[in-house]
């Protein structure tokens, strides 16, 4: 996978986890790339020994029916096993307000809640989520009005490019729902998987603080 | 500015796209035309230098869902024109896709795979076999052989360093920077016969506009670029990407719209980033501090096909009063991709060399860094001989040591302890060389009293969306909500590029000069109409508030545009608005300026600086938007304290692999590492500047934090770290 670094190169980690067990096929071309191959660098590596192994590759990806709730709708959907949780709601279900910026867990901006749980949508595959309650950006205000954390962030003018602010914004809820919220301190701390780049920490922390000291 | 009441403009208003970007309803580039796109991916070349020498997709095309397979192999050949007026270097050959074998630098793209989805595009995409000759890549900015120098003396720097009475003798380095905007870089593509319309992370719509039209050979009206919002950029969306035009090739070749998106790892090599700087300072003083000579030799980064150049020199010229000056700034050619400006372009890396100097002539001299430099403030631009159009950096400087205590700093470097850690605090002083280029804007006044402004502009998060309104809004009279500005379209009015601190200045002025255009044709509609309530008025006493024209003084004597309109039997007045850029030749210098002030602690056993506060006093003329204007202000400060302390690109030189191409290993700072930050603007205008009394804000913010957190890790540490970033390593 040329998107992402050569050390967790092809197949897709999801393809991995998703199947039943590792296949041959996916056992060799992992640890061919992690062991570091030599012809054309990681990302062809594995290719080399997939080759013989073609009509395998040219069956149907697997796929998997799943039922989750998605912001209070009941969704059920047919995905290819690869699929992450963010990739089925920004390709599939039209939700784009949960953003990608690194796909790997690095950076926050797909923070959604699963079960309450702030979690990283890019790393979580769709297929695991059978009964779950997901909710995006999309679902947190109450028709116009907006939740208390939203209203927050426009009133410290808490963001500039708006790219990290819907992850800044679930991970915000999360913060408060976990409590982590006693001093500016103690919120940077539980807020820094969450990066902005424009650099708005300083008011995400008062918008945290004004809306978790407006619950109490 | 104009006549109107000033009610919009100078007040602290929230974002007009605010509600949009907190609800996840602002769509940035990737989130365009979702129904029935194709999926591309690209293969990166995994050598550094060489040439391909065969492509193998069957495994690839064998994947369920893979459609296309593109290379040199199998790609049209692209006209590729020449592209005058961009900000492609001039000079350079650009690269350009598929269309050799050869491979100038580790990542470049040598293929992509078209898919039905995603994950096969992805998975297809990891099967591509290329086979490389690969040669050893030069990609050791030490190592390697720079151009020929850009060149600047004045005076005779060499004997007067010579005859100095203190001399000093210093050589700074700079990482490598990349600009990583939360958005990845995305296009969307899409043909309708011989018209192209891509939806594209961009800085500036006519820019990839002008680079898709040159690339493939199209008329100029047949290339629609839109962007109406931008997830960050820094820089690095001012020049049209090679991706863009693999989305746009891949999108042709199939015959349907494709949507392509870089990965984090693919940033660092398929956009541009900040050049790694050696820059050696030679400074010459009196015992007094006053300087005499300054000789500055800056070493950069650039690319093999392409040579990158910024304002490196121009700080060294003009900020401090010095009568010899020598200069070279040389081009290091490397095998790597071409760099681009990132914030605060050149005097982010210049004002670090110079300020550190600066603060070690002041610990050589024994005078208080402050006062050093208001030794050396020059009375007039020293390079042109131009008087300034503002310079208020004393006033930088009595505020921001004032707010921020700087009476208190005891001077001697290790002297002040918080327990175990080491407490400092150091200064720098900043300055930056805003743009102002000719824009254009067009408003339409609607019968309903609404308008609509639109310029081709860009909003990756300053916001140009709510700055502009508040223009258009007090010269219109309308209240802010009654005025829709809109931009990110090539359609649109031609702007510059959303960069370089140039926007306010330029695309304001063009909006200020339609609205303006269409105040006066209501203005003089009402006061030669005979049934209005203004006829026979002096137009000039009219003026307009909340949509209302009305005598000045007398609000009783007036009416509504919408009655005005509807009266006159008119659907809508219109203007187009310009704005012919600064006049030639200058009669004035201009730059922003500013004083950063900070204090760290630092672990001097783990070698850990912590930034504990920092404090930023600017002289930008007139301040249109406060309240974002404070928060550009502080994320300036934060994209500062990454350069200094934790950014730096890091190559493998063995094979020219960036090998921290993500976002855990190429540190920026996160919430945890930011204190309270604070930011004043000096109150005022700059009357000089342009018809809006602006001077930026943008870039001068990131300038001086650099070189303030160095100085204050000197004062906490006694020891001076000349290398960026800052790392536990150098003070251990």
């Amino acid at each position: 996978m040329s998107t992402e670094p050569a050390s967790t190169a092809p197949p897709p980690a999801e393809a991995d986890l998703s199947s039943p067990a590792p296949t041959r096929r996916t056992f060799i071309a992992t640890t061919t790339v992690v062991g570091g191959a030599v012809v054309a660098g990681g990302v062809i590596g594995g290719s080399v020994l997939v080759d013989s192994e073609n009509a395998a590759a040219a069956q149907a990806p697997p796929a998997s029916r799943v039922s989750l709730t998605v912001n209070g709708t009941r969704r059920t959907v047919t995905v290819d096993n690869r699929t992450s949780l963010l990739d089925l709601l920004r390709e599939h279900l039209d939700l784009t307000g949960s953003k990608k910026g690194c796909n790997a867990g690095a950076c926050g901006a797909c923070t959604v809640l699963v079960d309450g749980r702030r979690v990283n949508s890019c790393l979580t595959l769709a297929v695991r989520l059978e009964g779950a309650e997901v909710t995006t950006i999309e679902g947190l205000a109450k028709g116009d009005e907006l939740h208390p954390l939203q209203q927050a962030f426009i009133e410290q003018d808490a963001f500039q490019c708006g790219y990290c602010t819907p992850g800044q914004i679930l991970s915000g809820v999360g913060c408060i729902q976990e409590g982590h919220t006693g001093s500016p301190e103690e919120i940077r701390e539980w807020m820094s998987g969450n990066i902005c780049r424009c650099g708005c920490y300083v008011k995400i922390v008062r918008a945290v603080e004004q809306t978790a000291a407006g619950r109490k | 500015m104009s006549p109107q009441p000033r009610s919009a403009v100078g007040a602290p208003l929230s974002r007009v796209d605010g509600r949009l970007k907190v609800t996840g309803r602002a769509l940035y580039a990737a989130e365009h035309e979702a129904k029935g796109v194709l999926h591309a991916v690209i293969v990166d070349s995994s050598v550094g230098r060489g040439r391909v020498t065969s492509i193998d997709a069957d495994a690839a095309e064998a994947q369920p869902g893979v459609l296309r397979v593109i290379h040199h192999g199998n790609a049209p050949k692209l006209p590729y024109r020449d592209n005058p007026g961009s900000n492609n270097p001039p000079g350079g050959r650009r690269l350009r896709v598929f269309q050799d074998d050869k491979v100038l630098f580790h990542g470049q793209p040598v293929a992509v795979v078209v898919a039905t989805t995603l994950e096969a595009a992805q998975h297809g995409a990891s099967l591509v076999k290329v086979r490389y000759d690969a040669e050893k890549p030069s990609t050791d900015m030490a190592a390697a052989t720079p151009d020929q120098p850009t060149e600047y003396a004045r005076g005779d720097a060499d004997a007067a360093l010579r005859a100095a009475a203190v001399r000093l003798d210093l050589t700074y380095r700079m990482a490598r920077n990349h600009h990583n905007p939360m958005e990845p870089h995305a296009t969307v593509a899409r043909w309708d016969g011989d018209r192209l319309t891509v939806w594209d992370k961009t800085q500036w719509v006519v820019g990839t506009q002008t680079e898709l039209s040159t690339v493939f050979g199209l008329p100029l009206a047949s290339v629609r670029v839109i962007s109406p919002f931008v997830g960050g950029g820094f820089g690095s969306g001012l020049r049209c990407w090679p991706h863009t035009v693999v989305a746009a090739l891949a999108a042709r070749e199939t015959g349907r719209p494709v949507k392509l998106v870089l990965g984090r790892r693919q940033q660092y090599f398929g956009t541009g980033f900040r050049p790694a700087y050696e820059y050696r300072l030679r400074l010459g003083s009196d015992r007094r501090g006053r300087l005499a000579a300054a000789v500055h030799e800056m070493d950069a980064e650039t690319s093999s096909y392409e040579t990158f150049d910024e304002a490196i020199m121009l700080a060294g010229q003009m900020f401090y009063s010095t009568p010899h000056v020598g200069q070279a700034y040389r081009k290091v050619p490397l095998d790597v991709n071409t760099p681009i400006w990132m914030r605060g372009p050149g005097f982010a890396n210049a004002s670090f060399a110079i300020e550190s100097a600066m603060d070690e002539l002041a610990h050589e001299l024994g005078v208080d860094p402050i006062e050093l430099r208001l030794r050396n403030e020059p009375a007039e631009d020293e390079s042109n001989g131009l008087p300034w159009s503002t310079r208020r950096l004393r006033e930088c400087y009595t505020v921001g040591a004032r707010e921020f205590g700087w009476d208190r700093r005891d001077a001697r470097p290790r002297s002040t302890r918080d327990g175990e850690l080491l407490i400092g605090l150091g200064m720098a002083a900043a300055v930056y060389d805003p743009g102002r280029m000719p824009a254009r804007a067009r408003v339409r006044l609607g019968a309903d009293g609404t308008a609509v402004v639109e310029a081709a502009a860009s909003d990756m998060g300053p916001g140009t969306y709510t700055s502009q309104t508040q223009v258009a809004a007090d010269a219109l009279g309308l209240a802010m909500r009654a005025v829709d500005f809109r931009l990110g379209d090539s359609l649109y009015p031609q702007t510059p590029p959303h960069g370089g601190s140039m926007t306010m200045a330029s695309v304001g002025t063009a909006t200020l000069d339609a609205c303006d255009k269409v105040r006066r044709q209501a203005v003089t509609l009402a006061v030669e109409d005979g049934e209005s309530p203004l006829y026979g008025a002096d137009a000039e006493d009219v003026v307009v508030r909340g949509g209302r024209l009305h005598v000045r003084g007398n609000p009783a004597r007036g009416e509504t545009y919408r009655s005005l309109l509807a009266r006159n039997g008119l659907a809508r007045l219109e203007a187009d608005g310009s704005y012919a850029g600064p006049p030639e030749p200058a009669r004035h210098s201009y730059f922003s300026y500013g004083a950063v002030f900070t204090e760290v602690a630092v672990d001097a056993t783990l070698g850990l600086v912590r930034v504990r506060r920092m404090l930023g006093v600017y002289d930008c003329g007139r301040i249109v938007s406060p309240k974002l204007a404070d928060s550009q202000a502080l994320g300036g400060m934060v994209g500062g304290i990454g350069q200094a302390l934790l950014e730096h690109t890091v190559t493998d030189h063995r094979d020219g692999r960036i090998v921290n191409a993500n976002l855990a290993d190429y540190l920026v700072p996160v919430n945890a590492d930011i204190p309270d930050l604070r930011a004043i603007y000096l109150e005022g205008e700059d009357t000089r500047a342009d018809p809006l009394g602006v001077k930026g804000v943008g870039e001068i913010v990131q300038v001086g934090v650099a070189a303030a957190l160095a100085n204050a890790v000197f004062h906490a540490t006694g020891r001076r770290v000349r290398e960026l970033p800052i790392t536990a390593e150098a003070l251990l």
